[in-house]
């Protein structure tokens, strides 16, 4: 069986501009930041990112890497609105289809599953239906009758997730509370590079914990990141918690200003940046 | 104070019992909950949470509630399910929640917005998103919780409908708005055409602060009772159990 560990920048290398790309995580949280991280330092851009927003879509867009996002919302949990995120749409920076949480996840669903699209009861009525003129309606074929939005399948070339644990063939557990939707990203996904805070051999995996964190299975993955902090500076419960002030920094910070401070050298520079002023 | 208000005696923000205006919204989100059952209440925003845990200690004991993530607990805490946000929006589909959103704009129909202001192609002010506001008004009934009441916020047109209202609902099988309250009052649809009506007046307020607060025209009922009293050991609940550090009055002041 292959061994898919690989470097972040590996990881990055297999991406191309233009590519739709799905971020996994949700807000603030378990985010796969050092991935993004490597992705900033790359050429990579022109992207359609889909994302349950946080200060991933955030730091993309305000790069300019961003040609059209799909979500429900951006936001930094403790700071309800993305500061980098808001600054580039009100700037008309990129395109957004924007679309309700649970269309979102049965656009992942039907991805998944191979299916063009599912029906959803979410989206008639409101202007998510006038935004995304593209989309269509479906009608139960039984007594019923009711019609539903069909929401079209979230198909992806490449996703990136965050996990607490991964062996080294693409494996992955989480231990926090909420799984997301990140098995749903690495299937709905071509190519899935998972990032975590530690490989370890596959029988570690569930030593301490119950079979049913094994979240990722590995024929949905494609290279695995050891990134200790990975998530830094969203939380990844229970090996650290958010760190507020950093992201309070973050989002104080003018753009330019964080991107030339924090993201100009490797991950290590990072991490000696965010220690210095800690 | 206006003549039409039957409002209390109030002295200097309070009302002659005691009771802050904090406390009457605390009461008026509470009631969203009353015969609830053996649903998810999802408050969002401190005055509704405060009101939907002394819904749970009073009158709506079986209700279910979250620790804000993925958790099911008690009142004290104690887990006792787990709800991950794939399964809470499984629990918003099969209907048995009834979430209190916060509004950025809303309307006479209950259009509610959290989106953006401005020309959706372009805002003047990005917000969050649309968030789960359009499966929420399809599935669960949806109440709001807006703690400063302005004609910024009752928009006679909101910029980007997220909450679906009675007039753009066509009647869909699960879409019910119970009650919007604010700091000023309770509001519900029950007109004939689903427009928002002023259902109860928190003590202290008058018919034209409300008026003069919405940016449409609000239907009036000749007799707006006021926003109900709470009893004492509701108080007492709030103001040592549930709230002890007086958290609500920095959402709404006294």
């Amino acid at each position: 069986m292959s061994d898919k560990t690989m470097s972040a920048e590996e990881a990055v290398s297999r991406l191309r501009s233009g590519m739709t790309l799905g971020i996994g995580g949700w807000g603030s949280r378990r985010k796969p930041m050092a991935l993004v991280r490597a992705l900033l330092r790359s050429e990579v851009t022109d992207l359609t990112v889909v994302s349950y927003g946080g200060p991933d879509v955030g730091m993309l867009a305000a790069a300019g890497r961003i040609r059209e996002l799909v979500a429900a919302f951006v936001t930094l949990d403790s700071i309800p609105l993305e500061p980098h995120y808001r600054a580039a749409r009100e700037g008309g920076a990129f395109a957004l289809t924007e679309i309700d949480e649970a269309m979102f996840m049965w656009g992942l669903h039907a991805a998944a599953n191979r299916l063009p699209f599912l029906p959803v009861r979410a989206g008639i009525g409101s202007d998510v239906m006038r935004v995304n003129p593209r989309l269509r309606t479906v009608t139960s074929p039984y007594e019923d009758g009711e019609t539903f939005v069909a929401v079209p399948a979230l198909r992806l070339d490449a996703a990136l997730v965050h996990v607490n644990r991964a062996d080294r063939l693409g494996n992955g557990q989480y231990l926090g509370p909420d799984p997301y939707f990140d098995d749903l990203f690495c299937e709905a996904a071509d190519e899935a590079y998972v990032s975590c805070e530690q490989i370890v051999d596959t029988a570690e995996l569930t030593k301490a914990a119950p079979p049913q964190s094994l979240l990722l299975k590995r024929h949905t993955v494609t290279g695995v990141v050891e990134a200790p902090n990975g998530a830094h500076f969203t939380s990844c419960a229970p090996d650290y918690g958010r760190d507020e002030a950093f992201q309070k920094r973050y989002a104080a910070t003018p753009w330019p200003q964080f991107a030339a401070r924090y993201l100009a050298g490797d991950e290590r520079a990072y991490r000696a940046a965010v220690e210095e002023e800690s | 104070m206006s003549g039409e208000s039957v409002s209390g005696e109030t002295v200097g923000g309070q009302s002659v019992s005691g009771v802050t205006r904090a406390e009457y919204c605390v009461i008026a989100c509470a009631e969203a909950w009353r015969g609830a059952g053996e649903i998810l209440a999802s408050p969002m925003g401190l005055i509704p949470s405060v009101g939907a845990r002394l819904a749970r200690h009073t009158f709506a004991p079986d209700l279910l509630m979250t620790d804000g993530e993925a958790l099911l607990v008690g009142l004290d805490g104690t887990v006792e399910g787990w709800l991950p946000y794939r399964q809470h929006l499984a629990l918003v589909t099969g209907g048995r929640r009834h979430v209190m959103m916060g509004a950025s704009q809303i309307d006479r129909y209950g259009n509610q917005n959290i989106a953006c202001v401005g020309d959706w192609a372009r805002p003047t002010r990005q917000l969050l998103g649309v968030r789960g506001a359009p499966v929420n008004t399809l599935n669960n009934p949806t109440s709001y919780w807006i703690p400063r009441h302005s004609r910024r916020v009752f928009v006679e047109r909101v910029d980007m409908v997220c909450g679906v209202g009675y007039d753009r609902a066509a009647g869909a099988r699960h879409h019910r708005i119970p009650r919007v309250v604010s700091d000023l009052g309770v509001f519900d649809f029950a007109t004939p055409d689903r427009s928002m009506r002023l259902a109860s007046l928190h003590p202290g307020v008058s018919v034209e602060e409300v008026r003069e607060a919405t940016g449409f025209a609000l239907v009036v009922p000749d007799e707006v009772p006021p926003t109900r009293e709470p009893t004492a050991a509701e108080l007492r609940l709030v103001r040592e159990v549930i709230d002890p550090h007086g958290s609500r009055a920095r959402e709404v002041a006294a």
